[in-house]
């Protein structure tokens, strides 16, 4: 029998390849493709996308009110998130990890049927074709809480109670607590629950499609229009480097960035 | 008195927006009627219409053979990764770690277009190959993500135990590593899974033209505005809310048991 001569390290090397092929490259190619343009068969290097889309009223406002729907949604999500991780978190139920579960259990299930049955909802009430801005929210709220409420509860879980009860023995109100040592450590989850949001409120449009009857163009739609109707991939790519440095900007301020993402996507409670 | 009253209202009150939409769907799936709101009487015609719609069952079918299929892939690729870069010196490991959180943080449809444009430069632009692929690149960074804190876990000399007693290495990886961090390759699995079943952008950018997955087929009938005119759909989403319900509690609840009875003692 031949043994099989391998180290431990020369495992990462397939990954390696796999992320250097269709992660590394491919990123490398949006990046190619907005800065050319293609005329008579000829690449040319351009600034023209960039100009394009900030010299054009339409993409401009729809960059504006894809920013607005987000900062909205995410909103949103965390002052309805917050009170459930709260309670959730700090109350000594017994079984309220099973609470818990009912609250994130619909984040395993398919979004667009999930999606669909919201908008069979809002037809039914009659808000589908009537307000669209209004559905936009309400889908993006109802898609993305479990990702908002699960960050937020495990923060608040972990939470020490010593300094809760030494804040007020100190003679800190209830809500004076919970401003200066509840939610200031509980920050982590926040920043975790908005990063989970607020990316996705601004590119994922089969929300916004399926509830606005395909009215609102938010700037993920705006990406796959410039692909699949325009069939100009230059100007697509522009608007997803575009989208990706206003995340960025967007990270940087409220301090993201942080690896808890697969956290927030619930891999801990498997 | 008056907070725990209020605790309780704030959860029903959003339980309640949660759940109607699926509550909706699935109450309206008993029914024979071609639209929600309107109630023919308690019936299981829609089931009978799904169950005889041979492109419904089709389209399940490849929803399901792709989730698994991508999920199988990823998570030998992401286990391997996790454990080649577990053991590489920091300078290999930490661009590697890098590079494995960007379709982590990426916007999907950034993913997807990256993929696009790379595969329509080759002859397997839309094809099986740029849909399996599209879906690893969503699920291996999470297995991956899975797999490194049992790593860490790990304790080191075990590995070296074995092989001073006569171990070759890839005995002491297959018998001594993977047990050990077995749980975290599971659950990175069953990640890539609901990843996979969730997936419609990268999807709907990297299949082949005539392939339809859950998530295709019904935002298509939704945009052709024959979602109300095909009932059966309303059959096919109650019944995968109601099997996907029951089967998360049961893993859920059966895995909280052993917790619970740790933490009786």
């Amino acid at each position: 029998m031949t043994r099989i001569h391998f180290s431990r390290k020369q495992l990462c090397i397939p990954y390696g390849l796999f992320l250097a092929l269709f992660v590394v490259i491919p990123m490398l190619l949006i990046l190619f493709y907005a800065f050319t343009e293609e005329s008579d068969g000829a690449i040319t290097f351009t600034f023209a996308n960039f100009l394009n889309f900030f010299t054009s009223k339409a993409k401009l406002s729809t960059l504006l009110m894809s920013f607005t729907i987000a900062i909205i949604s995410t909103a949103l999500c965390l002052i309805i998130a917050y009170p459930v991780a709260y309670i959730l978190a700090r109350s000594r139920l017994k079984k309220r990890h099973v609470l818990l579960m009912l609250f994130v259990l619909p984040m395993w299930i398919n979004f667009v049927l999930r999606i669909t049955a919201l908008r069979e909802l809002l037809d039914l009430i009659g808000l589908l074709g009537t307000q669209n801005y209004l559905n936009t929210l309400i889908g993006m709220v109802y898609d993305f809480l479990p990702f908002m409420i699960l960050p937020l509860y495990t923060t608040l879980e972990k939470l020490d109670n010593s300094y809760l009860e030494a804040a007020a023995d100190l003679g800190g109100n209830q809500f004076t607590v919970f401003a200066k040592i509840t939610f200031p450590l509980s920050m982590p989850g926040v920043i975790s629950g908005v990063t989970m949001v607020f990316m996705p409120s601004m590119t994922n449009y089969v929300v916004s499609d399926t509830l606005s009857n395909f009215n609102i163009t938010i700037l993920g739609k705006l990406i796959d229009e410039y692909f699949t109707t325009y069939n100009n991939w230059h100007m697509g790519s522009m608007i997803s480097i575009i989208l990706l440095v206003v995340i960025f900007l967007t990270m940087l301020v409220t301090g993201g960035f942080r690896d808890s993402k697969q956290e927030a996507r619930g891999a801990n409670l498997w | 008195m008056v907070k725990r009253i209020l605790s309780i209202a704030i959860c029903i009150v959003v339980l309640i927006f949660v759940y109607s939409p699926i509550l909706l769907l699935v109450v309206y799936s008993f029914t024979d009627s071609k639209m929600i709101g309107q109630w023919n009487g308690l019936s299981l015609a829609l089931y009978g219409q799904l169950f005889r719609d041979e492109r419904i069952m089709r389209i399940l079918f490849n929803t399901v053979w792709l989730a698994l299929a991508a999920a199988g892939l990823s998570t030998v690729l992401g286990t391997a990764g996790a454990i080649g870069i577990f053991y590489s010196r920091r300078r290999v490991a930490k661009p590697l770690l890098a590079v494995s959180q960007i379709p982590v943080i990426n916007a999907e449809i950034v993913t997807a277009i990256a993929l696009a444009l790379l595969f329509s430069m080759t002859l397997l632009y839309r094809t099986y190959f740029s849909l399996i692929v599209g879906h690893m690149v969503l699920c291996t960074p999470f297995v991956l993500l899975s797999v490194m804190p049992k790593l860490k876990q790990m304790d080191p000399n075990t590995y070296e135990a074995a092989l001073d007693l006569g171990a070759s290495p890839s005995q002491a990886l297959f018998k001594v590593v993977i047990p050990q961090i077995f749980s975290g390759i599971v659950s990175g699995f069953m990640l890539s899974i609901t990843l996979s079943l969730d997936d419609y952008i990268v999807t709907a950018f990297t299949k082949p033209k005539l392939f339809d997955t859950i998530s295709t087929y019904v935002y298509n009938a939704v945009k052709n505005g024959t979602n109300s005119s095909t009932p059966a759909l309303r059959a096919l989403s109650a019944l995968i809310f109601i099997v996907m319900i029951v089967i998360l509690l049961m893993i859920n609840l059966r895995a909280q048991k052993p917790a619970a009875k740790r933490s009786t003692k």
